[in-house]
């Protein structure tokens, strides 16, 4: 089986050469770019499962070169930047990242978001109407959910919620990337709903609502699902 | 605003000295006989040593001056004239006059000398501050810089002569440099974004319980020895906040017990709504501050005396001015059976809409 490919995107030589030497000893390929330009050339022509992408690039600002990239790049993007605030990691995720993850990064952390961004574009291909994960199995065509092969009983909402997160698995969708998919978009300020509403289903879906599993929140952007 | 402070100070200066001569010179009429007019120029100059110490040059040349023509006037005989017959008056008016003035004089310069003298304790005493800034600064930052330089020199140099022991000691020692001098750059990067005064308040509904359990897991990540104990209150309502200060605040004063309580201690953190404010509270068991320490720990670049290395003394002032920037308050007490309960009062709106209906 041939190796999967990822693309590093980043005009720090020294990150670029860890991440290479991180990535090729978990068994990836790969390649990488210096300059926005040079990045989007590599992608065309070998079209990686994975593109790292730094935002502080010297030819290019990072965020609209993901934009252009999301035109026909349709696999995922893990942003990785210097920039911390909470208004650049929404921008980057509504500008269509899989993942933000900040520098400095623990490699580990890394690997683990680089490994759930490739599944993720497995089960996007499968595309599948079961989706399990852990002791959750959530069934969209029985509209049914189990907890430890127990049957529970959800709200409407409740469900269209958890149906939303578990659809991306692995992403984080941000606060109001949420509200516009499940109340619409006039309730895209409306907060409360959503932390009332993440409650109740931790609630009812996590051993333990405090210490959660599944829905994991990152702070002021929005919450992830595992 | 300033200007008008320095207005009103300066006419409050010049009623004051004219009412205390006319107030004086009053009484000093009524017992005249009792007490002959000699005596009445000896009290006037009283009064006007007495302004001289408060007052400026202007304000107490003019009294003065009152007071010498009101001597005239009133209490040298021929009475109601300037006139003075007594050559022994006339030179007593000199003297009052020159005493007077120089008096003044005197006193102004002697306020002039303090002034300076004032003036070069606090240049003194801010250069002090730049210095235990700096002092404070290039020990926190170069400490972990240093270690882990020597961690990779040792590695680069003697890897094949280390023991996998020693090897992974090393590592560990650069690995906790490393997340020392980040947390420290984020620390200057929060100061400074509070002494900028461009500090915007992001305020959104916040699940308090939530990011609470966030930050401990973020806090605690490393191990530590201490117990810590939230008990969510499940009737909490949300509250209108900036979470991402409000983690900081929080994250600041659990990392500060964290450092600085002893290994066995329980650390207790509480969320509460009190009258339309938020209220959290991290207590502790260890050994609380020593009593005339409480009211420095939250100023800049402070530490305790004789403790342990690994704080830049800004962690608590970023807790104060996140706090402040919210319209808060943040106290610190010890408590009888032991340890310090730092308590953070935030006014915020509040939601109870915790639940709803199914739909």
């Amino acid at each position: 089986m041939s190796k999967i490919e990822i693309l590093i995107i980043d005009d720090e030589p020294a990150i670029r050469k860890l991440l290479e030497i991180a990535l090729e000893s978990n068994d990836y390929k790969v390649w990488k770019a210096a300059t926005g330009r040079e990045g989007e050339t590599i992608a065309a022509n070998h079209p990686p499962e994975l593109i790292i992408l730094d935002l502080g690039l010297p030819d290019i600002n990072g965020q609209d070169l993901l934009l252009e990239l999301r035109t026909w790049y349709h696999k995922s993007i893990i942003v990785l930047s210097v920039l911390n605030t909470e208004e650049d990691i929404v921008t980057a995720l509504d500008n269509g990242a899989t993942d933000y993850l900040t520098k400095p990064f623990r490699t580990a952390e890394l690997m683990a978001r680089v490994r759930s961004a490739i599944r993720r574009n497995q089960t996007k291909e499968k595309n599948s109407s079961v989706i399990i994960c852990g002791n959750l199995q959530l069934d969209m065509v029985a509209r049914s959910v189990k907890l430890n092969e127990l049957l529970i009983k959800l709200t409407a909402t409740e469900y269209n919620l958890l149906c939303l997160l578990a659809r991306n698995e692995g992403k984080v969708l941000t606060h109001q990337y949420i509200l516009k998919e499940i109340w619409g978009s006039n309730y895209q300020s409306e907060t409360q709903y959503l932390r009332v509403y993440i409650a109740q289903l931790r609630k009812k879906i996590e051993d333990n609502p405090n210490k959660p599993q599944h829905i994991l929140t990152e702070s002021g952007v929005g919450y992830r699902f595992y | 605003m300033k200007y008008k402070q320095t207005y009103n100070d300066r006419f409050f200066q010049y009623t004051a000295s004219i009412l205390s001569v006319l107030l004086v010179s009053v009484i000093c009429f009524t017992f005249e006989k009792y007490i002959g007019y000699r005596v009445v120029a000896l009290l006037m100059l009283v009064v006007v040593y007495l302004l001289a110490i408060f007052f400026r040059i202007v304000p107490v040349l003019i009294s003065a001056i009152l007071c010498a023509a009101i001597w005239d006037f009133f209490f040298i005989p021929p009475l109601y004239t300037f006139y003075i017959n007594d050559t022994e008056d006339v030179l007593m008016f000199m003297m009052f006059f020159v005493i007077a003035s120089v008096n003044a004089v005197l006193t102004f310069k002697i306020r002039k000398t303090e002034k300076i003298a004032r003036d070069r304790e606090e240049k003194e005493n801010s250069i002090r501050l730049y210095n235990t800034l700096l002092n404070s600064l290039s020990h926190e930052l170069r400490t972990p810089i240093a270690t882990i330089i020597a961690v990779t020199d040792t590695l680069k140099d003697n890897y094949d002569k280390l023991s996998e022991k020693n090897r992974n000691e090393l590592l560990k020692e650069m690995e906790i440099a490393s997340i020392r001098l980040n947390r420290q750059v984020g620390n200057l990067l929060n100061m400074s974004r509070l002494e900028s005064g461009f500090l915007q308040l992001k305020k959104d509904w916040c699940d308090l319980n939530d990011l609470i359990f966030n930050v401990i897991e973020k806090a605690y990540g490393d191990n530590y020895p201490q117990t810590v104990i939230f008990d969510a209150e499940e009737t909490l309502p949300l509250f209108k906040l900036d979470s991402g200060l409000i983690e900081q605040i929080i994250y600041n004063v659990l990392h500060n017990s964290l450092q600085y309580t002893p290994d066995d201690s329980v650390i207790t953190l509480m969320a509460k709504c009190e009258q339309d404010n938020c209220v959290i509270s991290i207590a502790d068991n260890g050994k609380g501050f020593p009593e005339d320490e409480l009211e420095h720990v939250f100023e800049k670049f402070y530490r305790l005396p004789h403790t342990k290395a690994g704080g830049t003394g800004l962690g608590l002032s970023i807790v104060k001015g996140f706090t402040e920037a919210h319209g808060g308050k943040v106290k610190l007490e010890n408590i009888s059976s032991g340890g310090a309960r730092f308590t953070i009062i935030i006014p915020a709106e509040t939601n109870y809409i915790k639940n709803l209906k199914n739909e």
